[in-house]
């Protein structure tokens, strides 16, 4: 497992350029462009269990839903950031990829630590630190629980 | 209890006395705005939308601006698409390429009113507070799931309050004031948050307080808000809706803020965003060294009649650089027509500007005017990241129309209260 450390004000054009938003949206599409401008390396190298560091502001700027169907179709694990951006955010909670907002763990995170996760604790360990993150309310664990909010809608349409 | 703007908004749309922040509750948008990203949204559940249809043809506002006329096979396919989808549910509020940028012709058309809650597939979604409305955008999935079901949760907001004293000086514009306020506290400053605006805000017309509105979402808001007075009821009357057609919300007197900023306007400046964040933000006239190749005035920031007027007013009778392309971009195609019957298009286009169809232009990167690496372009539009007029080692700055005009005369970054008579 890799884990790939980006700093503050991480925008969504970083994440996925703007200029293939009418062009690409299947998930085959968006991997080659993931993180293009920012970091060219990322799509050629990432792995599945991968998990990203971020600082404030993650995944800030457009609507556009690329850069999430992008990390979670490249099986990206968690993205733990110091903050989010909202629309990023809810974006996330639709499509089932983890995000855990803790500061601590942002700054504790050295390059070539050893990085765990255990989501039903809500715990992250770095090296031998310990730092635990909140659960999400009942109605957006019902979302995940579905697999996304696609599902999540389609149950519901098939109970009425 | 006393409650926000947002507190009391998501507590009528969510059926509640009262909501505190942090509660998450179910809404029902009165709309749910799309643009050309619509053949993506309903090709995720094509097959459900042809089982149960849409939750109600009211519910879409549908406008096709991002990428107008269509620029590739691709791009024309997905209008075709959408076309066909409108047909075929019946979808009441359409407006096909041509017409304008969806947020302003959300507001001309008087679909964003005040006190209800709206929702966008668009992060400028937050621009209808300008009208005294809450509205936020949200992804292509959830908007997904809005058509087929017509409802969504919300987490109630903590509020900021804005409190604004003072008057502008000559030369300076709303786009300096929300610069000044976005470089203050940067671009997460206000993330999760709605922000109010108060005080002396009688002096910002409608177009100013969408210039504003709809730059809430680069300091992180999840939207942002003018409160109703009469110069929100004389604009709304002015495009056919009466007083009656809406019911205000505005904040109780002591409801509780997490955090209030004040700021005196005579102490703004013409300001820039510098690349790549909009929270990089200088006084225009220490950047007087900067060459810069394009110019743009439009998009949904900056793309209304008062701007062009104010482009022209600094144009009028000169000549751009050679050096420099001017593009001008009107909102809506009724900007258009009005700037074109007040002789505002004749001074843009002889003073150099090319006038390009009304809709985002080059704003996102896809077409018609995008930079080449090493390029620089002034725009008036709300967003500088990296790469997002086309090349990543081209350089977006961003300033009011009056700054851009004229940065277009004189080829470096000027200040307008050198160019103002
Ligand atoms: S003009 Fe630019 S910011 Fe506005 S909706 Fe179009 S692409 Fe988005």
């Amino acid at each position: 497992m890799n884990v790939w450390k980006y700093g503050d004000d991480i925008n969504t054009d970083m994440l996925f350029p703007g200029k293939y938003t009418y062009t690409c949206s299947t998930a085959e599409e968006i991997k080659p462009h993931l993180l293009e401008d920012l970091d060219p390396t990322f799509s050629g190298k990432v792995k599945k269990g991968d998990i990203i560091f971020g600082g404030k502001n993650f995944g800030c700027g457009s609507s556009r839903e690329q850069p999430v169907v992008g990390l979670k179709a490249v099986g990206i694990q968690a993205v733990v950031a110091k903050s989010f951006a909202r629309i990023f955010y809810r974006s996330a909670i639709n499509q089932g990829l983890l995000l855990i907002e803790s500061s601590d763990a942002v700054e504790s995170y050295q390059s070539n630590d050893e990085v765990t996760l255990d989501i039903e604790k809500g715990i992250i360990m770095i090296n031998d630190k310990t730092f635990s993150f909140p659960t999400l309310p009942s109605e957006i664990l019902a979302i995940q629980d579905a697999g996304g909010l696609l599902n999540y809608t389609r149950n519901k349409l098939k109970e009425q | 209890m006393e409650m926000t703007f947002a507190e009391k908004i998501l507590a009528n749309y969510a059926n509640e006395k009262e909501t505190i922040p942090g509660q998450i509750v179910t809404v029902q948008p009165a709309h749910l705005l799309t643009h050309d990203n619509t053949a993506a949204i309903i090709q995720k559940v094509d097959e459900e939308l042809n089982k149960y249809g849409v939750y109600s043809k009211n519910l879409s506002i549908i406008v096709l601006d991002h990428v107008i006329p269509a620029a590739s096979e691709k791009t024309a396919i997905n209008h075709k698409k959408i076309r066909e989808f409108v047909a075929k549910h019946d979808i009441k509020h359409f407006y096909d390429v041509g017409e304008g940028v969806c947020h302003q012709v959300v507001v001309e058309k008087g679909l964003a009113l005040p006190g209800k809650l709206l929702l966008g597939s668009d992060s400028h979604t937050c621009s209808y507070g300008a009208v005294g409305s809450f509205s936020s955008g949200i992804d292509r999935t959830e908007a997904a799931s809005l058509m087929l079901t017509g409802q969504t949760w919300l987490k109630v907001p903590q509020s900021i309050k804005v409190h604004i004293k003072g008057s502008l000086s000559k030369g300076v514009y709303a786009k300096d004031v929300i610069l000044h306020i976005i470089g203050d506290i940067s671009a997460s400053g206000a993330t999760y948050c709605s922000v109010e605006y108060h005080g002396e805000v009688e002096q910002f017309s409608v177009d100013d307080r969408f210039t504003i509105a709809n730059m809430g979402v680069e300091m992180g808001a999840k939207n942002s808000v003018f409160f109703v007075d009469d110069i929100t009821k004389q604009y709304l009357k002015s495009i056919g809706v009466n007083e009656s057609a809406y019911s205000p919300v505005i904040p109780d007197l002591g409801a509780s803020y997490m955090q209030t900023l004040d700021y005196d306007l005579n102490n703004v400046v013409p300001m820039v965003a510098c690349p790549h964040t909009v929270d990089n933000v200088k006084p225009a006239d220490q950047l007087e060294d900067i060459e810069i190749h394009q110019c743009l005035i439009g998009t949904c920031t900056n793309g209304r009649l008062s701007d062009l007027e104010i482009a022209a007013s600094i144009l009028k009778g000169k000549k751009i650089h050679k050096n420099v392309r001017l593009l001008i971009i009107p909102a809506s195609k009724q900007i258009f027509q009005e700037a074109m019957q007040k002789g505002i298009i004749q001074v843009l286009v002889d003073s150099g500007g090319m006038v390009l169809p009304p809709g985002c232009g080059p704003c996102l990167g896809a077409h018609q005017g995008v930079l080449s690496p090493g390029e620089r372009c002034l725009s008036t539009a709300n967003r500088n990241f990296k790469g997002r007029m086309g090349s990543k080692d081209a350089e977006i700055y961003l300033a009011s129309p009056a700054t851009v005009a004229a940065t277009a005369l004189n080829q470096t970054i000027t200040d307008p209260r050198e160019v103002i008579e």
